[in-house]
């Protein structure tokens, strides 16, 4: 039998042997194991390397504080660096590897570290590797970054699904150990909906672990009872397996549950699920972990925290060692070798720092009154302990307690601060809570089995949840604790910080050159940083800061202790936000229609929009927008306008609130008519523009641009309920509600008047350019109709229910059939907007004003607008300040370059220099050269004149030429034809 | 003391037992010259400054907590100089250049990394608006590249180029910025200062000003009142509190912007990367934790602690364009407390008060600028005139509307 | 963060969006004498307080409220929340 550690007894199935491998080599271990006390039976002592000095190191606890333990679990695309052993629940066909040396584990030749460890104490590296400078990032960094780290990444995308959930209750027990039941099952009774919630895969915390009874039975047995009441109820939910991560605002809090990382394969169903759990109250009985004591090479695998020792022993029936000495300060101690006695194991000694009797009879112990363990001996492994009256004693483990500490942690992410208990020596969690939380049991510093049942029951009750059933009975059992941090004697390094190397002697150090705020001591020695965040290490380290400042502890201060409680996957934290549901797509209504006509699209926002349309034959984008372009421009062009932000606004007072959110004027505005809005912010800059008609007397429809549509509307929101509360206006957002579609082009209503119903006159005289009215179509269909130009043609704009818009497109495009007509995208849209000088977003972006966009006297200064004032502003107004002009190139060959700056002619390319930016080009298949809009230091005045436009990121310039930026139909003929 | 190699070697053989305090730790004395209010980053290089390039040595450097508690202490330690406006990004150079010879300036390694910095892009219009800033950055002399799509994928695999919502389309890289230790910088510019004969004194809070006929003369603090013949504040998240104090309201909204590290891995990422269609940007410490952060929670805080949706939010963009680190698990997040600007760019000027300066606004990016801001702010103590290349870092430029709003989102702090 | 709508209840803080201090309903009169300064301290000065702030949030992903709520910047606690409009009409905004 390979599991030669293997004992009686324990919470797993011996008669079902499942095979894992750890580095290759295959191992067995039951149902019920870890990784780590399968490990532990199969006599694996050695299961990693530090990350500082390459020491060996073994399985230090039994839970998830463990710094040691740390593998690279499965492999290819679901390898999972950094790992716990001690909380992975064993499985067939496990895959496991120690991570952090080069070469074998047994052999790691990083190890080489460890021997200049003198010179590599805390901090060294803010000291050296600066001179000769260009050395730090040639050799020195390289040489550090080559040995970061502790696991690796597959560098592959993680192949499992992860979910989110929400839940609600009226109190979340986080820990299932005697005080989470007990108020679990107190509030349970009493009607309330709660939540009980623990990490392990197991309920029941120490009752697992220990052998104390409850109600005269094995506390295990005891545990299963209450956990099989509180399933039978449906107001409980039972989440094992799942971590309470985070204490948020109001009652929120981070739950993770591990779903199928107990199996082989996720199988296809989400690996982990993110809740999101809303709680009136939350109760903390996370119970308390033990703590070290420093002394020297007290780092080897072999020595373990006392509770976890007698942890494998009890709960998961493994022998840690074959002669496992005990090493205490405190009472507790003496129940790991009891407990290991019980089991047939022979414990050599029990060494008390307390010069005190016996605190229960271990057979075949030696006590050892007044003494501590000062150094040991071993490579890879303990074999040898040395006590400071000189005594060595033979022993392969070494179950050392310094006395528990209180999971205080979620106490603090809102920032609460614990309080020093001289009773316990240890910190207990403050008065100020998160609001609606309590904590019960060790957690609270309630450190004994009877207290914790009481108090779990007791906080049930404050919290309103009254249960009349009788506490069930148990002991306290003693808990005296003597607190000693480390052993003075030891010469040799005494480790605080297993995974980052940090020993006593850093410590000292960091006082010593004045790090000596607790944040300064973790900053500057690494301490309490490593994957378990210090959860073994803090105290010792704060309590030898302490003694060295000659403070006490709480004058010394604590770490702060926030999120996450156990690290989180950032898999589990994106859930299904990844890859292309990272956030949803909005697809115009003519989608279909586009898709099956060899649309490219193009992300715009969220919204999905044709871009071009490529027909047989054409070699390149360009083709397909020259062409669309000249189509447009020649015969008619429809295009898919739906993104715009659309608003509908109603109200007696709607003429006047337009009034006063466009800086132009909108109180003439005729019904039938449209106009065109200048928007902008209060600071007067220069927000959004478009179009609104006039649909009725009390009836306006406003356009936004599409990056804008959600920001116009909210601001709009703002204008109307906290500016102006007693306008009588009404808005709502009717984007989705209307497929809308520019047809543009000299045959655009030729085409429309097949398609609007005929007693509607299109005639330029009856349907005048910015005219607007409501039509029907295709036979009686409600539609709105536009006479507007963005493209500078003959254009109009028709809109008609979106559930229709897929079919309204196959209608104009049918219609249009005897034109040519042809839909064009985003890209055309842009050549022609830039061929008639409209500004839009890269002209528009949130940096320019109506003065630089040669738009300055729309801005009305005969009524309030929104940004009237602040517009406004001597700089603002600037008589050099940039202005919107339009420029070609000199060379007609040359194609402009958007972002290039313009330079005078003569002039050095620097920043005093810059005289502007072009901000938009396109290639001009009407005027067949680049095109480009540009802003430049007062370019209105500037018509003719040649500058050189620059861009250094591409090593090029050219010459330009300012000319007006409309180029085409400058006098607008066309679009009132 | 010098710190080298030797200096190490001869502790190492002597058991490290002659090392000294960093920085000293006096009591105030009852007048000074000028008192600097902060001892973070900004406060702490002010008083470099002020002493080894200005020679003014009789200063006080007052910090509440500990130094470099405040977001010297917890930011996402990324330098660069990738600005485009002219307010701003000579000032960003001048800095990236000092970071470049600090180390050896301060005689403290805070491991200047220039690992470069690269901005995806993700749409031609975001592509325009890089290639102006690069532009803009090449004209005020700082480095700037640009990749397309192809380029990338050579040289950043595992970016997520074929399953995107928003598909990578190019970036723009800044070679020589880069990542620095950040406590470091504080302990070196505390040594640095220290050494010249600043008192940096710890646990000094300070409660009040003395401010008569409109000058200002010194501070109360909870360790007895200084005098001074300037007081300089330098107080980042707590701009809004420490000036009300002397009656002063600002142009900022202190708001909660939180950062996140994983657990310690095997070197994956080569520099720092930002996304362009989210808020994720990501860096990997010299210790193999990947260090990544995004937008700010969003709501007035001053609690240094933010809430789920946007931890949420972050890591969506980070499985966003490298879903290889689905595996790679949030060890810590914290949160620090940003003095939001009403445009997004600083301040560094004299207040209406006599005597009485403000050095604030620096929104979530006042970490790259530390050594610039610490310069300028001290030549505009020592010489009552702006540094050159921050004269347009002025309080008053919103009465007289002349903003550096790079992001041109606005007088919204939350959205700069 | 939990926001207690007045019309609709307990609903998550994620649902609505910031804008700033309650102070932007005080939009001054563009035509007051010191109108240019007015708007400078309504549009850029803020009193950023350490403690109980009214602001302003707008349930986006609900009904489109403007809502004031009363919220401790330290704590985060909030005690109390307002429709805007009625916090605007009793500040004597009208029409």
């Amino acid at each position: 039998m390979s599991q030669v550690n293997r004992i009686k007894g324990g919470l797993i199935d011996p008669a079902t042997e499942i095979t894992f491998t750890f580095n290759g080599k295959a191992m067995q271990g039951h149902p019920g194991d870890t990784l780590a006390s399968a490990l532990l039976a199969n006599g694996q002592r050695l299961v990693g390397r530090s990350f500082k000095y390459h020491r060996p190191r073994g399985i230090f606890t039994a839970g998830s504080e463990e710094p040691n333990a740390l593998v690279e679990l499965r492999k290819g695309a679901t390898q999972e660096p950094n790992t716990r052993a001690t909380v992975t629940e064993l499985f067939d066909g496990l895959e496991a590897r120690s991570q952090n040396h080069r070469g074998s584990l047994e052999f790691d030749l990083m190890a080489v570290t460890d021997l200049l460890s003198p010179f590599l104490s805390a901090g060294f590296y803010y000291k050296t590797f600066m001179w000769p400078r260009a050395f730090w990032e040639k050799l020195y960094e390289p040489a550090i970054r080559a040995s970061a780290g502790l696991g690796r990444l597959s560098m592959e995308e993680d192949p499992d699904r992860y979910d989110k959930g929400y839940l609600h209750c009226d109190l979340l027990v986080i820990g299932a150990g005697p005080a989470g039941l007990m108020a679990a099952r107190t509030a349970a009774r009493a009607g309330a909906r709660v939540i009980l919630a623990d990490e392990d895969f197991v309920m029941g915390g120490r009752l697992n672990a220990e052998t104390l009874e409850v109600d005269g039975k094995p506390g295990s047995d005891w545990a299963v009872g209450v956990v099989a009441e509180l399933a039978a109820m449906a107001n409980v939910r039972l989440m094992p397996r799942s971590t309470v991560y985070g204490a948020y605002d109001h009652g929120v809090y981070g739950v993770l549950e591990r779903c199928t990382d107990h199996l082989a394969t996720s199988g296809g169903k989400p690996r982990q699920v993110l809740w999101r759990v809303y709680a009136r109250h939350a109760v903390l009985a996370a119970g308390a972990t033990e703590r070290p004591v420093a002394f020297g090479n007290n780092d080897r695998p072999g020595v373990m925290l006392a509770g976890a020792v007698r942890a494998y022993a009890n709960r998961w029936g493994v022998a840690p060692g074959r002669r496992v000495a005990v090493f205490t300060n405190n009472d507790d101690g003496w129940r790991t070798a009891a407990d290991l006695v019980a089991k047939g194991i022979e414990v050599p000694a029990v060494i008390d720092t307390r010069d005190a009797p016996a605190v229960c009879d271990v057979p075949g112990a030696r006590h050892v009154r007044g003494a501590a363990v000062m150094d040991t001996r071993g490579r890879k492994g303990l074999r040898q302990i040395t006590l400071t009256d000189g005594q060595m004693i033979d022993a392969d483990c070494l179950a050392v307690s310094g006395g528990w500490n209180p999971n205080l942690h979620l106490t603090c992410h809102q920032r609460g601060r614990p309080e020093w208990r001289d009773d316990l020596a240890a910190f207990v969690p403050g008065r100020e809570l998160p609001p609606g939380m309590v904590v019960a049991g060790a957690a609270n510093g309630a450190m004994t089995l009877a207290a914790a049942l009481r108090e779990g029951c007791a906080v049930a009750e404050t919290l309103g949840y009254a249960d009349k059933s009788d506490l069930p009975r148990a002991e306290d059992e003693p808990r005296d604790c003597a607190p000693v941090w480390h052993v003075p004697q030891s010469r040799a390094r005494a480790w605080l910080d297993l995974q980052n190397d940090v020993t006593v002697k850093d410590v000292k150090q960091a006082h010593q050159e004045g790090f000596r705020a607790v944040e300064h001591l973790k900053r500057y020695t690494t301490l309490g940083m490593a994957t378990d965040q210090g959860k073994t290490a803090n105290i010792p380290a704060l309590a030898i800061m302490a003694e060295c400042t000659g403070r006490t502890i709480p004058e010394t201060g604590t770490t702060i202790f926030r999120p996450p409680y156990t690290p989180v996957p950032i898999g589990a934290l994106a859930g299904r936000a990844r890859g292309r549901a990272f956030r949803p797509y909005r697809l115009t209504p003519s989608h279909r229609w586009a898709e099956a006509h060899g649309a490219t699209f193009v992300e715009v926002g969220n919204w999905l929009r044709a871009q071009w349309f490529a027909r047989d034959g054409e070699q390149g984008w360009r083709d397909s927008v020259d062409r669309e372009v000249l189509m447009t421009r020649g015969s008619v062009g429809i295009c898919d306008v739906t993104t715009l932000g659309k608003i509908d606004i109603q109200g007696r007072d709607a003429g006047e609130f337009l009034n006063r959110v466009y800086c132009n004027g909108f109180a003439t505005l005729a019904v039938g008519k449209v106009r065109y809005g200048l928007m902008l912010r209060e600071d007067g800059i220069a927000y959004d523009d478009g179009t609104t008609a006039r649909m009725g007397e009390n009836h306006y429809v406003m356009t936004t641009t599409t990056a804008n549509a959600v920001t116009v509307f909210r601001r709009l929101e703002f204008a109307r309920q906290c500016l102006w509360p007693d306008l009588d206006v009404h808005l709502i957002s009717t984007t989705d509600g209307w497929a809308q579609f520019a047809v543009a082009g000299p045959n655009a209503r030729k085409l429309l008047r097949k398609v609007v119903d005929t007693e509607h006159d299109l005639s330029n005289e009856a349907f005048p350019f910015m005219g607007c009215g409501e039509v029907t179509v295709c036979g009686g269909m409600p539609a709105r109709l536009f006479r507007i130009s963005f493209s500078g043609e003959l254009a109009y704009e028709v809109a008609v229910p979106a559930r229709f818009g897929n079919a309204m497109m196959g209608v104009l495009m049918e219609a249009g059939r005897e034109f040519d007509a042809v839909p064009y995208g985003t890209e055309a849209l842009g050549v022609m907007r830039i061929e008639k000088g409209h500004a839009a977003g890269n002209e528009l972006n949130g940096q320019t004003t109506a003065h630089n966009l040669g738009m300055g006297r729309m801005v009305s200064r005969k009524k309030d607008c929104i940004g009237n004032v602040l517009s406004q502003r001597p700089e603002m107004l600037r008589d050099d300040a940039v202005k919107l002009v339009g420029l070609r190139p000199v060379d007609r060959a040359t194609g402009l370059i958007s972002g290039s700056h313009f330079i005078g002619q003569g002039d050095a390319a620097t920043m005093e220099n810059d005289q502007g930016w072009m901000s938009s080009v396109a290639y001009s298949p009407s005027l067949e050269h680049s095109i480009g809009l540009g802003f430049l230091k007062r370019g209105d005045a500037r018509m003719g004149e040649i500058l050189r436009a620059v861009s250094p990121v591409h090593g090029r310039e050219m010459e330009v030429e300012v000319v007006s930026a409309h180029f085409i139909d400058p006098d607008g003929e066309r679009l009132r034809g | 003391m010098r710190y080298s190699a030797f200096k190490i070697l001869r502790e190492g053989l002597t058991g490290n037992k002659g090392w000294t305090p960093v920085w000293r730790d006096p009591d105030p004395k009852p007048e000074y010259d000028i008192v600097i209010i902060g001892g973070g980053g900004h406060g702490l290089a002010t008083a470099y400054y002020l002493a080894k390039e200005f020679g003014l040595r009789n200063i006080a450097v007052l910090e509440k907590g500990w130094i470099g508690s405040g977001n010297v202490g917890r930011n996402t330690t990324i330098i660069r100089s990738n600005y485009m406006l002219p307010g701003n990004e000579p000032f960003y150079e001048m800095s990236l250049k000092l970071w470049e010879g600090l180390e050896q300036d301060f005689n403290y390694n805070a491991m200047v990394s220039q690992r470069s910095i690269l901005n995806l892009f993700h749409s031609d219009a975001q592509r325009d608006a890089f290639v102006r800033r690069a532009n803009a950055m090449f004209l005020a002399g700082a480095d700037a590249e640009l990749a397309d799509a192809d380029q990338l994928r050579a040289e950043l695999p595992f970016l997520d180029f074929d399953n995107a919502r928003f598909p990578i389309k190019g970036g723009l890289f800044q070679r020589r910025g880069g990542t620095v230790r950040h406590d470091a910088v504080a302990w070196g510019y505390a040594r640095g200062a220290g050494s010249r004969g600043v008192d940096i004194i710890q646990n000094c809070e300070v409660t009040g000003f003395d401010i008569e006929n409109g000058k200002c003369r010194g501070v109360e603090t909870t360790r007895g009142a200084i005098r001074a013949r300037k007081v300089a504040v330098c107080v980042a998240g707590s701009s809004g509190r420490v000036m009300a104090l002397a009656g002063m309201r600002l142009p900022i909204e202190s708001h909660v912007l939180q950062a996140f590290v994983t657990e310690g891995l095997k070197p994956v990422l080569p520099g720092v990367i930002t996304f362009g269609a989210g808020h994720f940007y990501v860096s990997q410490s010299d210790k193999g934790g990947l260090v990544f952060g995004g937008d700010i929670d969003g709501y007035n805080s001053y609690a240094q602690r933010g809430n789920l949706p946007v931890v949420e939010d972050v890591a969506e963009g980070g499985m966003a364009i490298m879903p290889m680190i689905g595996r790679a698990r949030l060890l810590r997040s914290w949160g620090g407390i940003m003095d939001m600007s009403m445009d997004g760019s600083p301040f560094i000027d004299r207040t209406h008060i006599d005597g009485l300066y403000f050095n604030g606004g620096w929104c979530y990016g006042g970490f790259k600028a530390t050594p610039a801001s610490g310069l300028c702010y001290a030549h505009l103590l020592a010489k009552d005139a702006p540094h050159p290349v921050a004269t347009e870092m002025r309080l008053d430029r919103f009465a007289r509307g002349h903003l550096i709003d790079e992001k041109g989102m606005g007088n919204q702090p939350n959205l700069h | 963060m939990i926001i207690n709508h007045p019309l609709l209840g307990p609903r998550d803080a994620a649902e609505f969006v910031y804008l700033g201090d309650a102070a932007l309903i005080d939009r001054p009169d563009w035509q007051a004498a010191e109108a240019a300064e007015a708007f400078h301290a309504y549009g850029y000065l803020r009193d950023n307080p350490a403690g109980a702030h009214q602001e302003l949030w707008y349930h986006e992903q609900g009904d489109r409220s403007w809502l004031v709520v009363t919220r401790d910047t330290v704590s985060h606690e909030i005690t109390q929340v307002e429709l805007a409009r009625d916090v605007a009409r009793a500040r004597g905004r009208s029409r």
